[in-house]
């Protein structure tokens, strides 16, 4: 595989394999696989040739454990070689069990401690707007465990009151928060009046619709509902 | 320098306003992000700049990582608020948003180690430097005066990379940076005895604790990095490499870095800051929280006398 193949879905079980060894269970296992595959495939307005561009879209992976889906589709997409996946982890490859945007330029940010990436994201949105770069959407994912952090709860609040129109958070739920979130995870966003809609994360067609969408005046949830997580014994 | 703005009994906080004011009318890459502290004053600029002054509510997370999204997305940003705040309460997101992001960015305290006396511990945090200096990659400001507080600010804008200027309502009644070398140790008075380094708004009680010891007086504003060279020369020069140190926030804060620029001679050093003893519970006002730490002028002369004749 070269860096610049054009990959369809079908090829990520392999490249996730890469890195696993287990290709049987690749797209199972990992929750955030398909809303990561309609972003880089269908949604976001950036590809390899355009990762410097100020008006390229940006995408903040807040959720950085298990980048194993994020590493396949951004090799599928051609801003990282396939040849790399098979090393991660070592000393000299670029690809840690946590992204470094440093190591990894075609990464926003480096993520791995829960609960920036979401405020990190709010900085980004408002940083486009006071340079009157109103066309990139910024979005970012978080999990629905990560939701815990409060630094997620200044983040939503804030946003909404800032009016930023042009960030997106998709909140992938696969039911991993221990305390849960009673009432459900939209209903914390459309308190501070975001544009909330919820769909099955597995479902392209209703992933893309949803995170093709945004609104005028405020941001844009989706909440991204996948199997709960296996209960590791 | 420019235009001074910084007029005799403005405090550093208000030449911060000053100076950020006027900046965010020259510079399109600047913007300021506040959590509600010194929101008020800024709210003029705000009319004008109504993107580029950001209040986010009493938010510090928030703050720290705003600042750093902002810097991602092209701008340079400065977060101000008190150090208890500023530094200690999102200490991680400096770590991470900040610094593993490799993003620059300003953070603008005021409030010093002290200055709050009255609202006790909670409005305090005596170990903002010494916090920063765990982060690699920070330069760190301590101006000594309104004036110093200016030009540190606007060196600080003008850079890329992640600056810490700390403000405080202590203040030298005059400034004693040199302007074309504003990061070097600058020689106050020469002596024989020693050398005495006094950091930002400790140099004026130093003058006037030393003002009876044939010592050599040393003022650094720029702490991150410190002039290890300028004060090698200093004590070369003296008769015995004797140093005290006096800092105004935690006791022996930049020690390590003077063993480093004296590692090839024997050297003696006594460091003076805010005491790491206990928690000062105490409310009234500087002068009391001075003497607590032996930080006024009398205290300063005791130690440096004292240090002095162990030799």
């Amino acid at each position: 595989m070269s860096v610049t193949a054009d990959h369809s879905y079908a090829d990520l079980p392999a490249l996730m394999a890469e890195l696993t060894g287990d290709e049987k269970h690749a797209l199972a296992s990992a929750s955030t696989v398909d809303v990561l595959w309609v972003l880089y495939d269908r949604i976001l307005r950036v590809d390899p040739s355009s990762i410097d561009d100020p008006d390229r879209d940006r995408f903040l992976l807040s959720k950085g454990h298990g980048p194993v889906a994020y590493y396949a589709v951004l090799a599928a997409k051609g801003f990282l070689d396939p040849e790399l996946l098979a090393n991660w982890g070592e000393v000299d490859s670029p690809l840690g069990y946590h992204p470094d945007r440093v190591l990894l330029p075609a990464a926003e940010i480096g993520s791995g401690s829960l609960g920036h990436g979401l405020p990190i994201g709010v900085g980004v949105a408002l940083g486009l707007r006071a340079q009157g770069r109103t066309r990139p959407r910024t979005v970012v994912l978080i999990g629905d465990g990560e939701l815990d952090e409060g630094s997620n709860a200044e983040a939503i609040a804030a946003a909404a009151r800032l009016r930023l129109d042009r960030l997106t958070v998709v909140v992938v739920d696969n039911s991993s928060s221990s305390l849960g979130w009673p009432g459900g995870i939209a209903q914390r966003f459309a308190v501070e009046g975001w544009a909330v809609t919820t769909v099955n994360g597995r479902d392209h067609e209703e992933l893309a619709v949803a995170l093709g969408r945004t609104a005028p005046d405020r941001p844009s949830v989706v909440v991204a509902v996948t199997e709960p997580k296996e209960l590791s014994a | 320098m420019t235009t001074a703005i910084a007029l005799q009994d403005t405090t550093m906080r208000d030449t911060f306003v000053l100076t950020v004011d006027r900046l965010l009318d020259e510079d399109p890459r600047l913007a300021v992000v506040l959590a509600d502290i010194s929101y008020a004053a800024l709210k003029p600029a705000q009319q004008r700049h109504p993107h580029r002054v950001i209040n986010l509510g009493i938010r510090e997370q928030l703050l720290i990582s705003v600042t750093s999204g902002l810097a991602l997305a092209g701008l340079r940003p400065v977060a101000h608020t008190f150090p208890s705040f500023l530094v200690e309460r999102a200490f991680e997101q400096i770590k991470l948003d900040l610094g593993h992001q490799d993003v620059g960015a300003v953070l603008v305290s005021a409030g010093g180690s002290y200055d709050m006396t009255r609202a006790g511990r909670t409005h305090q945090a005596p170990g903002d430097v010494a916090l920063i200096d765990t982060l690699p990659g920070w330069t760190v400001y301590v101006p000594g005066s309104p004036a110093e507080a200016e030009l540190f600010l606007r060196r600080a804008i003008a850079r890329d990379d992640r600056v810490y200027v700390r403000l405080s309502e202590q203040a030298n009644a005059q400034s004693y940076v040199d302007y074309g070398r504003p990061d070097d140790i600058r020689i106050i008075r020469r002596g024989r005895r020693g050398v005495v380094l006094a950091i930002g708004p400790m140099l004026d009680r130093v003058l006037a604790a030393t003002a009876g010891i044939d010592v050599t007086v040393a003022y650094a504003a720029t702490v991150r990095p410190l002039d290890g060279r300028g004060l090698r020369q200093a004590v070369l020069a003296a008769d015995r490499a004797d140093v005290v140190l006096v800092e105004p926030y935690l006791t022996g804060t930049s020690t390590y870095l003077i063993d480093a620029a004296l590692e090839d001679l024997p050297h003696r050093v006594r460091s003076l800051g805010v005491s790491r003893e206990a928690e000062l519970r105490m409310y009234g006002d500087l002068a009391d929280h001075d003497a607590a730490h032996g930080l006024d002028e009398h205290s300063i002369a005791a130690s440096v006398g004292a240090f002095l004749r162990y030799a």
